[in-house]
């Protein structure tokens, strides 16, 4: 079961930017309804992408560093990252289907 | 091939979940198609203070999760699609979607409201980088800085005192010179220092590049033009029912509301609607959830009449 692991400010580059395969970061926080309905489909992305993709989740209240660097503005946002770069953002829910077919897209 | 159900209910908001639940108590084999987030327009209401049995109020989404496990409880089925048609086909109801057919023998419609848009230049290409429908979603993103909201209804002033828990300063830009939102919160909002009015006013425009920068206004008793600089634009301007599929189906006002008997059918048989969808809806969770229920006890009367076990 490839959970995704909760990074923060501090953990951010060393997990994220200088991560050798794409990663996918969830920014969410916990008085947002469409962030918990965004969750469970990223932890189903994250078993089937095992290997491929790493998915971690950025709580936004806590980490305004991070959030406020990659100009979020709206949760939920899952930004994907290649090689230290933002290739791809979803902004708002997106059922399964829909997020899947970005995520390939981010990762051509 | 079309997935049979006895009833089909469109929109997992609380007129669906509630229809959801008495349909499948009355053992109706019953799924809820839901083309976002369970909830609805509860989904991103931070707290709903008016719905009876919480003193100190509920979370919406949490909420709307409690409605939707009480009906799975009793096998409510929930299932993903943006329902595009509902066709007759050998007595019952072919309701098509993105994902999927259902052949229902009763159609509940709950599909409820979405956000009006200004329909300015800068609003959809912005959006989600400083134009926002939703305060609760958004507002903690815009802390210390200053912004808009747009409207003069409940909405506009309940979300705005909500935004005001972190923006320096909100202007509320309305196109009249009163507020038509109720006065428990009005009051709140004239006491609230963090909050200017910028009366008889709109927008005509959302200015920035990567996000929103500010935003054009124009005065409709002088006329005047003015660049009001800020850092997120918060559009509560009114709701538009979800019916546009159902145009020539269904009666419908010229709003988009069905119409609707006190038993919640519309003109065909078989087709109910529930909820902000329906004409002279409330537009409250306790009468979304009454009309759902009833909808759904119609529906199984229905059921029971016209199918001959």
């Amino acid at each position: 079961m490839a959970k995704p692991k909760e990074v923060n400010d501090a953990t951010f580059e060393q997990e994220v930017l200088k991560a050798p395969s794409p990663v996918m970061v969830d920014f969410w926080a916990p008085w947002c309804g469409p962030c918990r309905m965004v969750s469970p489909i990223v932890e189903e992305l994250a078993d089937e992408y095992d290997g491929k993709v790493s998915f971690v989740k950025l709580n936004t209240d806590d980490n305004p560093v991070t959030a406020s660097r990659y100009g979020i503005r709206s949760i939920p946002t899952l930004l994907v990252f290649k090689e230290g770069q933002p290739v791809g953002a979803i902004i708002g829910f997106r059922p399964k289907s829909d997020l899947k077919r970005r995520l390939d897209a981010a990762l051509v | 091939m079309a997935q049979e159900y006895d009833i089909v209910i469109i929109g997992a908001g609380p007129a669906g979940l509630a229809a959801g639940l008495y349909a499948a108590r009355a053992r109706r084999k019953t799924i809820v198609l839901e083309r976002n987030v369970t909830g609805g327009q509860i989904a991103l209401t931070s707290v709903v203070e008016n719905y009876p049995g919480f003193p100190e109020g509920v979370n919406g989404f949490d909420l709307a999760q409690a409605m939707q496990q009480q009906a799975e409880k009793y096998g409510m089925e929930m299932g993903y699609g943006d329902v595009t048609a509902i066709e007759p086909k050998d007595g019952r109801h072919l309701v098509s979607t993105s994902d999927g057919e259902y052949l229902a023998k009763a159609v509940i419609i709950t599909g409820g409201a979405d956000y009006n848009r200004l329909n300015v230049p800068g609003e959809e290409r912005l959006t989600g980088r400083g134009v926002s429908y939703c305060a609760t979603c958004d507002a903690a993103f815009f802390k210390d800085q200053e912004v808009a909201v747009v409207g003069g209804g409940d909405a506009a002033i309940d979300e705005g005192l909500f935004v005001t828990r972190y923006a320096s300063k909100a202007y509320v830009i309305h196109r009249r010179d009163q507020l038509r939102a109720g006065k428990i919160l009005q009051e709140r909002a004239f006491a609230n220092p963090k909050m200017e009015f910028v009366w008889n006013a709109v927008v005509t425009e959302v200015l920035g590049e990567e996000a929103v920068t500010g935003v054009r206004l124009r005065n409709l008793v002088t006329g005047d033009e003015s660049t009001l600089p800020v850092g997120a634009i918060f559009i509560f301007i009114g709701l538009h029912p979800n019916s546009d599929y159902l145009k020539g189906l269904l009666r419908m006002d010229e709003g988009g509301h069905i119409y609707v008997t006190d038993w919640m059918e519309t003109d065909v048989p078989g087709i109910l609607a529930a909820g902000d969808i329906r004409v002279n809806s409330s537009r409250q969770v306790v009468s979304a959830a009454g009309d759902g229920a009833t909808a759904a006890i119609k529906a199984d009367h229905y059921i029971t009449d016209h199918f001959k076990e």
